[in-house]
């Protein structure tokens, strides 16, 4: 036989996927600063025909379609197609889906979004392709379909003994006509082989031998490397450079200003034959930059700001149950305390980064995004083509935290692209990353509670501040509140209310945005509020947790009972009750928060010495995200590395921002978790309820910042308010 | 200038200034990409490679200090991806986003080199990489599996077991 015989790939055709809008719904705020800047993607219609390729030997290959960012959405989308297919996960081969909505619908990640978007989706597609090839079976050897079944890539005929393996009856498989989505049957869920398994990483061996996978790594012939200077001041603009005397220096190419406009900031760009000269003549640029208004932006005015609002009464109100004031007034006890939060920068690993190549009107891509859809358009605005001239090939990318799902790097690249004539990697320093971030924005919030003479929590206030973009009037990107906020819909007497302060600091989604600054502030209160009572801190949010929902809309709201489960668990888990025999100088804190449609709550033991010195020694979680978990070996990964990544950010991660820029440049003032401050031990355990499975990029991560402040104050009695922790002197151990 | 290195065992000559980071000419010159950039100031260590048999971040090498001397990388570390701790680290299944693993193995490898068998203590000294997904634990349980790995079968490929002695 012919090798060209044994590769002959047959297509299987899948018909349409139901069920459309798979688009980043959770992430409002940044689709939202996608169109200010250059254009969103547009909710495609989904029309894959390419899921499935079954070659005659019978390897399957599968593409997965998502952005890979290191949530292992590469290995999970294929694990359900390749469920429903019936076949051994060892002949599956995973490919990555370049940017084409036409064949794949919605392709994005962000919000924790794939697992709840893609389950039956992607199990539609394996059972549709399934379901092609025993049609195939049945016509051949004329029975009904219904007496067939399969198992491991074959289809079988008890009755006859008749059997074949997908690869001899693809081809006339994929003549068959598509089926029905809606009416395909589904696997019992105990019969599931791959779904529920740990499977290993689809990169992972090439990733442990360097191969070439992220979009740092693409070589292209012919390929310039280009720097991108910024101006130092969030989204100013270059006027002029000594660009003659740059380009006469060593290896330089090209120099150029480019001109803001939509989805690209104003900045210069250097081009040379390797990056290290273009990185190298930056140090000898001479620019005259226009500032832009962001040049008075400081923590230290938003402090002061925030300080004086919070005297005053909130501009408006986002949520008001019966008469707060009145409530707190005739509270037996009442707490008041003020909690802040920094700006954070994501951080991903590998800084920004694009290879673009633009020739005959039509522009191609290399990249690592989040939104690819978003970053094509834009690029196609930035260099006036329209957006189906745009290829985009989907890159793995060393980390995204949100980062990518703003796209600002791509039309930079494109359009530096575009007037040199030549393949471009343009590449971002860590330095040009951490300063030019869409940053988590800081916040504050001015709390007020009150207890009855029983120490049952009867009001709650907070006045969160806030911030808002220049003349705007409503918050920032990620920096707004919603409604349902816990302890609201429990407490009958509670108002959030919000003042805003006006700045203009470029912020974006980060990991479970909101929900990772808001949960330090709240369970931490929470905590406090506990304590003012005389009350056990997980008896005191469980007697909140068991009280009626208030009436209204309920939106984004979580079902308190769900929490309450997994903060059982995770107190009966950690020996909760028996923390007493905790030696002096050691605590438990435990928090718990609801996000991306997750129930987590989290328990941290913390020893603390005289000096401040924070040794975490043990993480329990207790984590629901439904009936089931897919990949058990990346579940736990992903919730883990969300702990870490949380513990991390509560101890020493804080942007400060002088004169519209960051105060910090690289990792040695930005104190990322090393090995050493990783606590030794982080149980994870899963509550599985009845519930379609949702994400776990994110909904790990918020609860450990209050449950080790809340430890700390357990080991300590000092009640820490202000993040990060090494603000009040803590340092890890 | 022309500089004469041996990376993974080939000797190959580049013509870039001596004081260009070791780090681009692996990566940029000779197109050895698993070697990786994160900070440019030796924070991170995604750029580790093995120099004259030590760990060190490349990105802080001028080419001209390495010139002659023995350069091993990722691509280098084992010719088909079995070394113990590539081994260890698809069977753990360490990496999250996978970016800053190369440089994980090659710390550890240095580690092991002088250290078979490396404690918590020892692991929290020396492996003093970044990883941004926070994927530490699997990377400790992966050093200390490829060390137990190591260990056994220097034992029975060695036919030195104490019973045999």
């Amino acid at each position: 036989m012919s090798t060209a015989t044994v590769n002959r790939r047959t297509f299987l055709r899948v018909s349409a996927l139901a069920g459309g809008g798979m688009m980043v719904a959770a992430y409002l705020e940044p689709v939202g600063l996608l169109a200010q800047r250059g254009g969103r993607g547009s909710a495609p219609p989904l029309d894959p025909d390419a899921f499935v390729t079954i070659a005659t030997d019978g390897t399957v290959t599968i593409v997965g379609k998502n952005p890979e960012i290191g949530q292992g959405i590469k290995t999970m989308l294929p694990m359900l197609i390749a469920e429903e297919l019936d076949v051994d996960w060892d002949v599956v081969r995973v490919v990555q889906g370049d940017l084409d909505s036409s064949k794949y619908g919605a392709q994005s990640a962000g919000g924790s979004r794939a697992t709840p978007s893609n389950w039956t989706p992607m199990r539609q597609v394996g059972a549709a392709a399934r379901a092609q090839l025993l049609a195939a079976a049945a016509e051949q050897w004329r029975v009904p379909v219904t007496e067939l079944t399969t198992a491991s890539g074959r289809v079988m005929h008890a009755s006859s003994s008749r059997s074949a393996g997908y690869g001899q009856l693809a081809s006339a498989a994929a003549r068959m006509p598509q089926p029905d989505l809606e009416t395909l049957q589904l696997k019992d869920p105990k019969d599931y082989k791959i779904i529920g398994t740990a499977v290993t990483g689809v990169d992972t061996p090439a990733l442990v031998r360097g191969a070439r996978l992220f979009g740092i790594d693409v070589k292209r012939p012919g390929m310039k490397y280009a720097v991108f200077e910024h101006c130092p001041v969030f989204e100013g603009s270059a006027v002029r450079a000594n660009l003659d005397a740059i380009k006469a220096m060593p290896g330089i190419t090209h120099a150029f200003i480019v001109e803001p406009q939509p989805g690209v900031s104003g900045g210069v760009a250097i081009v040379a034959d390797q990056w290290w000269y273009a990185e190298n003549a930056r140090k000898s640029l001479q620019v005259t930059w226009d500032n832009g208004p962001a040049a008075t932006d400081s923590t230290a005015r938003f402090d002061a700001e925030a300080k004086a609002l919070s005297a005053r009464p909130a501009e408006s109100s986002i949520r008001a149950d019966g008469d707060a004031a009145a409530a707190l007034g005739r509270a037996a006890k009442t707490v008041e305390a003020a909690y802040a939060y920094p700006f954070l920068s994501h951080a991903p690993l590998e800084p920004m980064n694009c290879t673009a190549e633009f020739a005959n009107g039509k522009l191609e891509l290399w990249v690592g995004t989040q939104i690819p859809a978003g970053g094509a358009q834009a690029c196609a605005r930035a260099v006036g083509i329209e957006p189906g001239d745009v290829t985009l090939h989907l890159e793995r990318m060393g980390g995204g935290f949100g980062r990518r799902l703003t796209n600002d790097y791509l039309p930079e690249a494109a359009v530096i692209a575009k007037t040199v004539g030549a393949p471009v990697h343009m590449r971002w320093s860590r330095e040009d990353d951490m300063g030019h971030d869409f940053y988590r924005p800081a916040g504050y919030h001015f709390f007020k509670g009150g207890l009855d003479a029983s120490g049952r929590l009867v009001a709650f206030h907070d006045h969160f501040v806030s911030f808002k973009t220049g003349d705007g009037n409503r918050p920032a990107s990620s920096a707004s509140m919603g409604s349902n906020e816990f302890p609201a819909r429990l407490v009958p007497d509670l108002a959030l209310d919000q003042s805003l302060i006006s700045f203009n600091t470029p912020t974006g989604a980060m990991r479970a945005p909101g929900s990772n600054a808001i949960a330090f502030a709240y369970q931490s209160f929470i905590d406090e509020l506990a304590h003012a009572g005389g009350q056990d801190p997980v008896a005191f949010r469980l007697e909140i947790l068991g009280r009626t929902p208030l009436a209204g809309d309920a939106r984004g709201a979580m079902d308190p009972a769900r929490m309450a489960g997994v903060v059982r668990l995770v107190a009966d888990k950690s020996g909760w009750a028996d923390r007493g025999r905790l030696p002096k100088g050691t605590g438990m804190g435990i928090a718990f928060y609801y996000s991306h449609s997750g129930y987590f709550a989290e328990v941290v033991q913390a020893t603390v010495d005289a000096n401040k010195r924070v040794k975490v020694d043990k993480v329990w979680m207790a984590g629901d995200i439904g009936r089931q978990i897919i990949n058990t070996q990346a579940a736990e990964r992903q919730a883990q590395g969300s702990m870490i990544d949380g513990l991390g950010q509560a101890m020493a991660l804080e942007i400060t921002i002088d004169g519209g820029q960051a105060v910090q440049k690289n990792f040695d003032d930005y104190a990322l978790p090393r090995m050493r401050h990783t606590p030794p031990v982080i149980e994870c355990h899963w509550l599985t309820s009845d519930n379609d499975p949702t994400g776990l990029g994110e909904p790990a991560l918020p609860p450990v910042l209050p449950a080790l402040a809340n430890a700390i104050f357990a080991a300590t009695g000092d009640r820490v308010r202000t993040l990060p922790l090494s603000k009040s002197g803590y340092r890890w151990a | 200038m022309r500089v004469t290195l041996n990376v993974n065992g080939k000797s190959t000559t580049v013509d870039v200034p001596g004081e260009m980071p070791l780090l681009w000419v692996l990566r940029d010159v000779l197109d050895l990409p698993g070697t990786k950039f994160g900070c440019g100031i030796g924070q991170c260590g995604a750029c580790t490679v093995h120099l004259r048999g030590r760990a060190v971040r490349a990105c802080q090498v001028p080419v001209q200090n390495a010139a002659g001397a023995e350069v091993v990388t990722i691509e280098g570390l084992s010719p088909d991806g079995t070394h113990p701790l590539q081994r260890a680290w698809v069977e753990l299944d360490v990496p999250e986003c996978g970016y800053c693993q190369a440089g994980q193995i090659m710390t550890a490898a240095a580690l092991l080199q002088r250290n078979p068998q490396p404690t918590d203590a020892d692991i929290d000294t020396a492996m003093t990489n970044l990883c941004r997904c926070g994927t530490y634990p699997r990377i400790r349980a992966g050093i200390h599996r490829a060390a137990a790995v190591v260990a056994s079968s220097a034992k029975g490929g060695g036919g030195t077991t104490p019973d045999q002695r």
